[in-house]
C-alpha cells in the first residue's frame, strides 16, 4: 500500500525562504536555504516541494542554485515550480535535479502547454499547482500570477481539466488559509480529490500535526504539505510523522 | 568509473548525486569512449517511452550499450525508464521498440483497485521473491520510492517472470526489479529513496 506523503514546502523569494501569508511573502526566514534542508533531509522527510514567488526573475539563478542545491542534499523527490512557462525550463529544472515539476499560470492560460510537457517528460513528472480563493459566494475560485488573477474557473472543473492535458499530480492551495494556522480548507481539498483520479497534494493552512492528519483523513488527500510550521519547530517533520502513525495514518 | 548515460531525459543529475554521496566515481556522459571505459553502466530516467528510446538512438549509443553490457558483460543498472527498455516493446503513446534485452512488454499501469491511482507515485513497500546482490543488507521489507505510470510487464513470457526478483503492489503486481545475470533494473528510484536506496546503489557499485 501507497504510503501517505508529508511534504515540506519550500517558498522562495530571490533566493531566500520567506514566509507565506494569503500569498503576501514579506519576512525571510531564512536567507541560507539550503540549512533549512539539511534538518529536513534528516528528519526523514518523504519529499520537499521548492517554489519560487519571486515577483521578477532577475534573482533566478539563485533559485536554480537552490534546486542544484537541494538535489545535492535530499535524496527524496524534490518538486520544483514558479516561472514556468517552456518545455525548456522543465528540462533545465529536471537537468538541475528537480524530479516533477509544477506549473500553475502557464498551465491555465495555455492548457495544451500541460499535455506538451506531458508528452515530453511524461505525466508523472508534470504537477499542475492550483491556488484557489473563495468567492464571496464561497466558490472555490482558481486564481493565478501568484494569486493576483482571477480565472473562471472552479476548483474541481480546472483540476479535472488539468488532469485530462496530461498532468500526474494536483498541488493544490488554499490562498485564503495559506499562512492562517487554521489548518487545511478540507471541503476544496475533498472537493478536487473527488473530481481527479490523480494523487492530490493538500497545502496552505497546517499549523498542527492535527492538521495534516485531516488531510488524509478528512480531505483525503494523498500528501499533506506544509511550509511555514516547519520552520518554527525542532525536529518537526519526524515529531509530525509520529502523531500521523499514532494517529492510523501509513506513513514511511 | 560508472557511466549514467545522459540521454536527455528525468532526473541525471540526482543519480549522480546519489554515486558521488556513496563515494563512487561516476559520470554523466554521451560519449561512446567513456562507455567503453566505463566498469559498469547505469541509464536512468523518467519519462516517456518513445521520446527516450528516440533520444537512445539520436545519441548512436545503443549498439556501444549492448557491446558493452551483453558481450563484455558489464553490470548494467536501468533506474525506471531505463529499466523498462529492457522490455521488447513500450506502449506509452504508440509502440515503440526496446532495447529488448529481457523481453516483456511495458505497458500503463492497471489498477484493479480505484483507491490505486496512476502514476504511481510514492513510497511502496517492496516484496522481494528472490535474492539478489543488488537488495543485499536492505530490510526485508523495504520502502522505496516510485514514480511512474507504466511498468515491464513480463507478458507470460517465461524468462522475464524468472528475472523478476522483487515485486511491489498497486491494485495489481509491479515489477519492481529484476535481474539477469549481470543485467538490473529497478523500477523505482534509489537516489530518491534515503538509506534504502543509497544501498543498492553501494550493491550495485560492488559488482563493478
Amino acid at each position: 500500500m501507497l504510503k501517505k506523503r508529508l511534504i515540506p514546502s519550500i517558498v522562495l523569494r530571490d533566493g531566500a525562504v520567506v514566509r507565506s501569508v494569503n500569498f503576501k511573502h514579506t519576512n525571510v526566514i531564512h536567507w541560507k536555504p539550503l540549512t533549512a534542508v539539511d534538518f529536513f533531509n534528516k528528519w526523514a522527510v518523504d519529499e520537499i516541494v521548492c517554489l519560487d514567488v519571486s515577483r521578477t526573475t532577475e534573482q533566478r539563478a539563485r533559485f536554480y542554485d537552490v534546486v542544484e542545491g537541494l538535489s545535492r542534499k535530499c535524496f527524496v523527490p524534490l518538486t520544483v515550480g514558479g516561472w514556468v512557462t517552456t518545455v525548456d525550463e522543465v528540462r533545465k529544472l529536471l537537468r538541475l535535479g528537480a524530479d516533477k515539476v509544477s506549473i500553475n499560470t502557464e498551465a491555465v492560460r495555455r492548457p495544451e502547454f500541460v499535455t506538451e510537457c506531458a508528452r515530453v517528460f511524461g505525466a508523472q513528472c508534470m504537477v499542475v499547482a492550483i491556488d484557489i480563493r473563495r468567492g464571496t459566494d464561497g466558490t472555490p475560485e482558481v486564481w493565478i500570477d501568484r494569486g493576483a488573477e482571477r480565472t473562471t474557473w472552479a476548483a474541481a472543473a480546472w483540476a479535472r481539466e488539468a488532469e485530462d492535458r496530461g498532468a500526474g499530480e494536483i498541488l493544490l492551495t488554499s490562498i485564503d488559509r495559506d499562512g492562517s494556522g487554521l489548518g487545511y480548507d478540507l471541503e476544496l481539498v475533498r472537493d478536487v480529490v473527488d473530481a481527479v483520479s490523480i494523487p492530490v497534494v493538500a497545502f496552505g493552512g497546517a499549523f498542527t500535526w492535527q492538521h495534516l492528519v485531516d488531510g488524509v483523513a478528512v480531505g483525503g488527500a494523498d500528501a499533506v504539505s506544509a511550509a511555514n510550521v516547519f520552520h518554527f519547530t525542532e525536529q518537526s517533520t519526524r515529531k509530525a510523522k509520529d502523531y500521523m502513525r499514532k494517529s492510523g495514518i501509513d506513513v514511511r | 568509473m560508472i557511466a549514467i548515460v545522459d540521454y536527455g531525459m528525468g532526473n541525471l543529475r540526482s543519480v549522480l548525486n546519489a554515486f558521488e554521496a556513496i563515494h563512487a566515481p561516476a559520470r554523466l556522459t554521451t560519449s561512446v569512449a567513456d562507455l567503453r571505459d566505463a566498469h559498469a553502466i547505469v541509464v536512468p530516467g523518467v519519462g516517456a517511452f518513445g521520446d527516450g528510446m528516440r533520444n537512445l538512438t539520436a545519441l548512436g549509443v545503443i549498439e556501444t550499450l549492448a557491446e558493452e553490457v551483453l558481450v563484455r558483460r558489464k553490470p548494467y543498472l536501468g533506474i525506471c525508464l531505463g529499466m523498462q527498455f529492457l522490455a521488447r516493446e513500450g506502449r506509452e503513446h504508440g509502440v515503440t521498440g526496446g532495447l529488448g534485452w529481457l523481453g516483456g512488454v511495458v505497458r500503463r499501469l492497471e489498477p484493479r483497485d480505484a483507491a490505486c491511482k496512476v502514476p504511481h507515485m510514492g513510497w511502496n513497500d517492496v516484496a522481494i521473491v528472490r535474492e539478489c546482490e543488488l537488495l543485499r543488507d536492505v530490510d526485508e521489507r523495504p520502502v522505496f520510492y516510485f514514480l511512474h505510470g507504466y511498468q515491464l510487464d513480463p507478458d507470460g513470457d517465461r524468462a522475464v517472470e524468472a528475472a523478476v526478483v522483487a515485486t511491489a503492489t498497486h491494485g495489481e503486481r509491479v515489477t519492481a526489479v529484476v535481474q539477469r545475470d549481470n543485467v538490473f533494473g529497478v523500477q523505482f528510484h534509489p537516489e530518491k529513496s534515503q538509506e534504502a536506496g543509497l544501498q543498492v546503489l553501494r550493491n550495485f557499485v560492488k559488482l563493478a
